[in-house]
């Protein structure tokens, strides 16, 4: 098989062509400076597709694995938000210990812009500008009598504030915080999320402190549930498929992926969409397809996927990944500049 | 953020890293200076593996490659040697102006594509059921 340079290659029991080569001196006669950043600029592509309050689906063409890569790694571990990092516990009679509860707080995604914040360093005391601070003050108690019925046995008709949702955080606004967030006022992201069920009598009591973080130092600060790519499948038909054999090609795929057409009176399968494949392999169980087809992906043609915790928009979160990216090159590029005349001294 | 074991790391007001010992050049490098390996210290795959790509790119590089010598180390080792045409600092420079340029392209690129709206707008209920 002559060497593929766009596609790797999956065959029944092996993934073959998997590394890229696309670098200078790979390939004979080739122009060496159709590579780096000129190249890039030449190749790239971008489509979204669907965008969502908390979902985004776009490809991303033209980039190599490490790159896309790095990208789906800032968003997971490096792009900041504010996630309750103390819970200062003044009362807790409920079942749920002190230590689970705060556990449990800090995964509370919280509606707070990260960029009106600063990091809050270890000798730092709490201000305005680096803490948010909630309150969560609930306590259970019995329904009246009269207004339940006797066999009743739900707890929620039985009892107030049997579970504590995340609504029942208050946001309590520090220094100008109020006159900062009028128009957004902090809160959780969902409203619903329960945190600890009560029983008469037990209440909770506490004072969050929310800071700024990265996903990399706990998944509570991690702007996104998931951030994910896959290569664009490519199915390539080798021979006609025709007649019965065309049917039973068509059911080893997702539906959608490969159609039947009367080409001429004869029955004929198509592929209809690519990127529905799920890339199972089915088809090369096939004795019958041996040598008919060969299943592929597109080696620089990403299909990204960013589902966001709901905290900063999902469009925002890749802009946002590419310039820490940027960020983490400036940073080291002006560390390289400060050694440079060090090396200096070495040549003379 | 994690923390740099000689300390020397901190983060500003406005989050950018700030380290009087980002980078340094590890003993052993040739007297050519076509050959050198760096330690890149509070970095990991993410960039490591990117700014080794764009290195590699250059027509002058002979060598890249990148390591995690140890995963509880926060540093990554970069290996650069080069043709007697540049010298490795150069093409180290001239990767991360690559891997900015590449992150300036792609902003750019995405921004113009979100202005003109040439997308689907869903509601979440909605996406959830008919994921690509």
């Amino acid at each position: 098989m002559p060497y593929d340079r766009d596609h790797v290659v999956l065959e029944p029991e092996q993934v073959t062509n998997v590394s890229s080569h696309e670098y200078p001196h790979h390939f004979p006669n080739e122009d060496p400076s159709g590579f780096g950043l000129e190249g890039f600029k030449k190749k790239l592509n971008i489509k979204v597709w669907r965008v969502s309050r908390d979902t985004m689906e776009f490809d991303l063409v033209g980039v190599d694995a490490s790159l896309a890569n790095a990208v789906r790694r800032i968003l997971i571990a490096e792009v900041p938000t504010m996630a309750i990092r103390y819970v200062y516990v003044l009362n807790n009679t409920g079942i749920i210990q002190d230590e689970v509860l705060a556990h449990r707080l800090g995964l509370i995604p919280i509606l707070a812009e990260p960029e009106m914040f600063n990091f809050k360093t270890a000798d730092e005391s709490p201000t305005d500008l680096n803490t948010i601070v909630f309150q969560m003050q609930v306590k259970c108690t019995r329904r009246p009598n009269d207004t339940v019925a006797a066999d009743e046995t739900d707890p929620d008709k039985l009892y107030v504030n049997s579970s504590v949702y995340s609504n029942a955080l208050t946001w309590d606004p520090k220094g100008d915080q109020a006159t900062r967030f009028a128009d957004n006022p902090i809160r959780p992201v969902i409203d619903d999320i329960l945190i600890a069920k009560l029983r008469p009598g037990q209440e909770i009591n506490c004072e969050l402190h929310c800071e700024k973080g990265i996903g990399a130092d706990h998944a509570k600060w991690s702007p996104v549930a998931t951030a994910s790519y896959r290569l664009l499948p490519h199915i390539d038909i080798k021979q006609e498929i025709t007649g019965d054999l065309a049917d039973k090609f068509q059911k080893c795929f997702p539906p959608g992926v490969v159609e039947v057409v009367t080409e001429h009176g004869v029955k004929k399968a198509k592929v209809a969409n690519h990127r529905k494949d799920t890339v199972s392999r089915e088809v090369l169980r096939h004795k019958e397809f041996e040598g008919m087809v060969e299943l592929k992906r597109v080696r620089d043609h990403f299909l990204f996927n960013i589902e966001s915790t709901g905290i900063i928009p999902p469009p925002t979160l890749f802009v946002r990944a590419i310039r820490v990216l940027m960020n983490k090159c400036a940073v080291v590029k002006q560390a390289v500049e400060a050694i440079a005349p060090k090396d200096e001294d070495m040549q003379e | 953020m994690a923390q740099a074991e000689n300390g020397a790391t901190g983060v500003t007001a406005d989050g950018l890293e700030v380290s009087t010992e980002k980078v340094e050049i590890l003993p052993g490098a040739s007297t050519d200076l076509t050959a050198m390996t760096f330690a890149i210290h509070n970095e990991d795959h993410t960039l490591g593996n990117a700014l080794r790509h764009c290195i590699m790119q250059n027509p002058d590089v002979e060598f890249c490659g990148y390591s995690v010598p140890h995963p509880s180390l926060q540093k990554i080792h970069l290996r650069i040697q080069t043709l007697t045409t540049t010298t490795a600092l150069d093409a180290l420079n001239k990767g991360l102006s690559d891997l900015y340029g590449m992150c300036e392209h792609m902003l750019t690129e995405f921004e113009d594509v979100m202005r003109n709206g040439d997308y689907q707008i869903v509601d979440d209920d909605e996406a959830t059921a008919t994921t690509s």
